[in-house]
C-alpha cells in the first residue's frame, strides 16, 4: 500500500500513544472496531474543569491508516471544546492524510471513537 | 537501515536466475525461428530448443516421456486447461469434482465456474495444520467423480499434502488425479507416476515470468478438451506459437534446480531454524501457521497476536514480505487459506508470510529476524490488545 508522507510521519512518530486512568471521572473513554475485523482503536479524552479536551490517548491494532487515523485525531481535538470535537468528520482526516478510498474506513472509525469517547465522558457526568 | 531491499516473497514470485536468461538471450534475436517451422534451418533450430526444454521439465518431475509436458503461459492457465479439460472431456463419466480450501484461486474458481455447466465441485477441509483432510477424501469420492485436484504445496503456508494417499485413493476408484505443483517443483522431488496431471509455473522456479507446462499422463493416455481452438500445437492441446525463449528459460531453470535441490533444501533449512529460533526466542505470542514437519522450508507464515500485519510491513518497507491480513488486499476479507485452517480472525490479520530462497542470505535473514522483533515490540506497545 503507499500511503502519503503524512501517514508515514504519524505512523513512524505517532504522538498521544497510551492511555489514561479509566476511573478518572474527568476521562472519558471508548473502544471501536472488532479484532475479527483487523482494527480496534481505544481512545482516551480528559476533560478539563473549562470544558476543553486537556489531553487524547489512543492504542490502536491496525494497519497503517488505522495508526496514523488515531494519532491524527488524537492530535487535532487537544485543546478543544466537546462541540468542536464533534464537528471532526472522518472525510476531513481521510482528505488530511490523503488515505485511499479502501482506507476510509480506518477514518471513520476514528471518528467514532472520538465521539465514543465524548459519549462516555458525559454519561459519566450524568449529561 | 539497509540501504538495499530485502526480497522475502519467494511464493509470489522469484527472480528469473542470470544463468537461466543467458541460455534465453540467444532465442529472440539471433535464433528466432518459428519451433513449428519445420522446413528449414531456423525453425528446426528452435524446435530443437523447445524440445531439450521439454527434455528438462520431463526429467525433473520423472516423466518418462517429454510428449506429456504441455507448454502453456503459466500455472494459472495449466490449472484452468487441467480441470475445464479434463471436465469437458469426461463429462459423460460422471459430473464431481473434488478440490481442497486451500487451493490456488485459479483452482477455486476454474471449479465454481464449472459449477455453471452443471458440475457438483465438493471442497475438503483441511485441518488445522494446514493438510487435507483424507477421511473427507474419502466420503466425498464417488462413482461419479472424474476429478480430484488437490495441490502439492500450499502457497500461503507452505505445507506438503498426502499426495501418495490421494494418489491411491484416486487409483482405487480410477480418478484422475490433478495436482498443482507450482510451489513444490524444484523445491522437493515430485514424482509424476503418482498422478495423472500435474501444473508448472517458471516464474516460481527462477525461471521467466509468462511460460508454465502442464504434464499430461500419457500412458495410459489422459485426455483433454483444449481451452481455445487454433493450429494443434502441442498435440491439439494447446493452439500457439510457443515462446522459444520462455520454453528454454523454464527447462534451463528445472535443469538448475535438479541439480542445485538438495543443496539448496538443506541451506533454506538452515536458514529457516535460525530465524525461527530468534523470533521464538525473543516475542511470546507468535504462532506458525501450518504443520511444523510438512512443510517446505521457505515459506514461513506468522501471526503475531496483537498487531496487524499490514501494520508490521510499514515499519519495514526495506523488506519485502506479504500478509494474510485484509488490510493488504482489496476485499477487506483475510486470508481464505488462514480460515480454512481455522486459524483465530485476528490472527489471520497478523499474519505475515515471509519466503525465503536462492538469493537469500544469512546476513538478510539475520536483519529481517532483528527488525521484525523492533517492529512487532514497538506495535504491541501501542496496541490495545496487548
Amino acid at each position: 500500500m503507499e500511503y502519503s508522507k503524512k501517514v508515514m510521519d504519524l505512523y513512524s512518530n505517532p504522538k498521544n500513544v497510551g492511555s489514561l486512568n479509566e476511573e478518572d471521572e474527568n476521562v472519558g473513554t471508548s473502544v471501536v472496531g472488532a479484532p475479527s475485523c483487523g482494527d480496534v482503536i481505544k481512545l482516551q479524552i480528559r476533560v478539563d474543569d473549562d470544558g476543553k479536551i486537556a489531553e487524547a490517548k489512543f492504542k490502536t491494532f491496525g494497519c497503517g491508516a488505522a495508526i496514523a487515523s488515531s494519532a491524527l485525531i488524537t492530535d487535532w481535538v487537544q485543546g478543544k471544546s466537546l462541540d468542536e470535537a464533534k464537528k471532526i468528520k472522518n472525510k476531513d482526516v481521510a482528505e488530511y492524510l490523503s488515505l485511499p478510498p479502501v482506507k476510509a474506513h480506518c477514518s471513520v472509525l476514528a471518528e467514532e471513537a472520538i465521539n465514543k469517547a465524548i459519549e462516555n465522558y458525559l454519561s459519566k457526568k450524568g449529561k | 537501515m539497509l540501504s538495499k531491499t530485502i526480497y522475502m516473497d519467494y511464493q509470489a514470485t522469484t527472480p528469473c536466475d542470470k544463468r537461466v536468461l543467458n541460455e534465453m538471450i540467444p532465442y529472440f534475436c539471433e535464433k528466432f525461428g518459428n519451433p513449428h517451422s519445420s522446413s528449414h534451418r531456423m525453425g528446426t533450430e528452435a524446435a530443437k530448443a523447445v524440445e531439450r526444454a521439454r527434455k528438462q521439465i520431463a526429467e525433473l518431475i520423472h516423466a518418462d516421456d517429454e510428449k506429456s509436458i504441455i507448454f502453456t503461459s503459466g500455472a494459472t492457465e495449466s490449472n484452468n486447461l487441467a480441470i475445464q479439460g479434463i471436465a469437458r472431456f469426461y463429462k459423460e463419466k460422471g459430473n464431481r469434482i473434488i478440490t481442497s480450501a486451500i487451493e490456488h484461486k485459479c483452482v477455486l474458481e476454474a471449479c465454481n465456474y464449472l459449477k455453471n455447466e452443471g458440475f457438483d465441485v465438493v471442497i475438503l477441509p483441511v485441518k488445522s495444520n494446514g493438510i487435507v483432510d483424507i477421511d473427507a477424501l474419502k466420503e466425498a469420492i464417488n462413482d461419479k467423480t472424474i476429478l480430484v485436484s488437490v495441490m502439492t504445496v500450499n502457497n500461503e503456508i507452505g505445507t506438503i499434502q498426502p499426495i501418495d494417499e490421494i494418489s491411491r485413493m484416486c487409483r482405487e476408484h480410477g480418478v484422475l488425479f490433478h495436482t498443482d505443483a507450482a510451489q513444490a517443483v524444484g523445491k522437493i522431488d515430485v514424482d509424476v507416476s503418482k498422478v495423472d496431471l500435474m501444473s508448472i509455473s517458471g516464474h516460481k522456479i527462477y525461471g521467466p515470468k509468462g511460460i508454465g507446462a502442464l504434464y499430461v499422463r500419457t500412458k495410459p493416455r489422459v485426455r483433454l478438451t483444449p481451452l481455445f481452438q487454433g493450429g494443434g500445437q502441442e498435440r491439439g492441446l494447446r493452439s500457439g506459437t510457443l515462446a522459444t525463449p520462455l520454453c528454454v528459460g523454464i527447462g534451463t531453470a528445472c535443469a538448475i534446480a535438479q541439480k542445485e535441490m538438495a543443496e539448496e533444501r538443506l541451506r533454506l533449512l538452515k536458514l529457516k531454524d535460525y530465524f525461527l529460533n530468534k523470533i521464538f526466542d525473543n516475542l511470546p505470542k507468535v504462532y506458525l501457521n501450518g504443520d511444523r514437519e510438512q512443510r517446505i522450508p521457505g515459506c514461513i507464515n506468522l501471526s503475531f497476536d496483537g498487531i496487524e500485519g499490514e501494520g508490521i510491513m510499514l515499519g519495514m518497507p526495506e523488506i519485502c514480505v506479504s500478509s494474510g491480513s485484509a488490510c493488504t488486499s482489496a476485499s477487506l476479507e483475510p486470508s481464505y487459506v488462514l480460515k480454512a485452517i481455522s486459524v483465530r480472525e485476528d490472527l489471520a490479520h497478523s499474519s505475515l508470510r515471509i519466503g525465503f530462497g536462492r538469493f537469500t542470505t544469512q546476513e538478510e535473514v539475520e536483519y529481517a529476524a532483528s527488525k521484525i522483533i523492533e517492529v512487532v515490540n514497538r506495535l504491541r506497545e501501542m496496541s490495545p490488545l496487548w
